[in-house]
């Protein structure tokens, strides 16, 4: 593996920060590909990390945020909201299915229900986009639209991602939490109001 | 039978004399005789006809075993809490459907459950659940001030947690507190039938499964609708409650088993009825005379 020829050569403690940080962009860069692209691969699982999850859901969270003019009336959700829901739904979905006897290690399986987030966070993109245009109800089209062939796509590639490591009479049962996961995400993409 | 012959293996020597006997079928580990025994009680299997009798038996005998058992990991392994999720799919569903479709004279832990409590399905139930009333509510708020102008569409997002609260704490606290109240009777009354506290969260939690399709058709906003929504969901939960915990309170004091039961069916009004109160704005709110909003669109919206 790459790392461990590097390590041969020389740690990695002597080199220089652009090439730490490249080597874990082009990572996270990788799983990315992965993910809009989904076969079945063992790359996500292999070298699992957390920085893509981090990275998307901060940026998700961000985009979801609204100004802090109205946040005593009932509005969208707060950073801390998103963040709280995206991890700990993550955390729960992962523990479901290593009760039901899954084989996969904790933080793998973290690492691509996160990753597995790009797909909405593109949607949030493009809905944040639209919304710059006139309101509307072509403008809410467009927006659900968007956001049902992205919601899909997550599904599409945490399925094919996950699905193998569940034992078979229990596959739905495993899966079906992930599609509760999204759905609230992608609701929350969806319902976001700007002022 | 010697004693001896009891603890050595022999089987490769009583191979050799039974095959030499085409007549008998059976291979002894015990001793040395080669006619066929009923032995029931033994718990070595020996080989042959009667193999599948006393392996029927032995299978019976390790599941009762197994299932006396089958909690044995202490409570901080994380086997211990693996074998609350010990369904597959078509087990989730089977509850599911016997959660629906109330039978009566069928007790739906005796049927469905037995002795296999799962706390896969309350949980999930419970999540969808939580999802379904916050996501609904909204939807239907939306769709009832519509048209107004003074209307600002906010995604009320605070309602979600409200919900959760709401729901998992009936989903475990009522559970906790009937099974406290069972146990009590249950040291005063003899009952033929008890429950642990996991059948009773199971119950609990399967038979809100009706609740998640009632939500969505909650948006409908309509009141005759959404109270006849009501009545069957709470027709069918509320029997499905009922049927089970009959039993467990049949021997105990009339008046006593009544309440009992009108209590449970109580609480479940209590949680339907609040959850429509609180999450679903009523429909004919938009036609109070004191708003500014033009008089003829909410006549148009009213029924």
């Amino acid at each position: 593996m790459r790392s461990h020829i590097r390590e041969f050569d020389s740690s990695t403690l002597n080199e220089s920060v652009q090439n730490t940080i490249m080597r874990d962009l082009k990572a996270v860069g990788k799983k990315f590909m992965h993910v809009l692209y989904p076969r079945k691969s063992n790359t996500l699982l292999r070298d699992w990390d957390l920085w893509g999850p981090l990275i998307l859901c901060v940026t998700l969270a961000l985009m979801l945020q609204r100004s802090s003019i109205d946040s005593e009336k009932d509005g969208g959700p707060q950073f801390a909201e998103v963040f709280v829901i995206v991890w700990f739904g993550a955390v729960t979905i992962t523990l479901n299915s290593k009760l039901l006897g899954g084989n996969i290690s904790f933080f793998q399986s973290l690492c691509v229900l996160g990753y597995c987030i790009l797909p909405l966070t593109v949607a949030m993109l493009v809905c944040r986009l639209v919304l710059l245009a006139e309101p509307g109800p072509i403008n809410f089209m467009v927006r659900l639209f968007v956001v049902i062939v992205m919601f899909a796509w997550s599904i599409v590639a945490s399925t094919a991602f996950l699905a193998d490591s569940q034992p078979p009479n229990r596959k739905a049962l495993a899966i079906y939490p992930v599609f509760l996961f999204y759905f609230v995400i992608s609701w929350m993409i969806l319902t976001f109001t700007p002022q | 039978m010697a004693a001896v012959d009891d603890l050595q293996f022999e089987e490769f020597g009583d191979a050799a004399t039974s095959a030499a006997n085409p007549g008998t079928t059976t291979i002894h580990i015990e001793g040395p005789s080669e006619s066929p025994t009923h032995q029931p009680g033994l718990p070595r299997g020996s080989g042959g006809e009667e193999d599948d009798e006393l392996l029927g038996n032995d299978d019976s005998d390790k599941t009762e075993l197994l299932a006396g058992q089958k909690k044995s990991s202490p409570f901080w392994t994380f086997e211990y809490y693996q074998t609350f999720f010990d369904v597959d799919t078509y087990q989730v569903f089977d509850r599911i459907k016997g959660s629906l479709l109330p039978i009566p004279g069928k007790n739906f832990v005796r049927l469905y459950i037995r002795s296999n409590p799962d706390l896969y399905g309350p949980f999930w139930i419970c999540a969808t659940l939580v999802f379904a009333i916050a996501i609904s509510g909204n939807l239907s708020n939306f769709l009832i001030h519509l048209g107004e102008k003074t209307y600002h569409y906010v995604p009320e997002f605070r309602k979600v947690s409200i919900a959760a609260t709401i729901i998992y704490a009936y989903a475990w606290l009522v559970p906790l507190a009937l099974w406290g109240f069972l146990m009590w009777r249950n040291s005063k009354v003899m009952n033929i039938v008890s429950y642990s506290f996991l059948e009773i969260v199971c119950v609990y939690g399967y038979s809100l499964f009706i609740y998640i399709p009632t939500a969505v058709l909650w948006i409908i906003p309509q009141k005759a609708v959404r109270w006849i929504l009501v009545m069957i969901a709470l027709g069918i939960s509320g029997s499905v409650l009922a049927m089970t915990f009959w039993p467990a309170v049949r021997e105990d004091n009339r008046r006593i088993a009544l309440a009992t039961i009108g209590m449970i069916v109580l609480l479940h009004t209590l949680l339907s009825v609040g959850c429509l109160a609180y999450f679903f704005d009523a429909p004919e709110m938009d036609h109070l005379p004191t708003t500014t909003v033009a008089p003829n669109q909410t006549v148009g919206t009213a029924k």
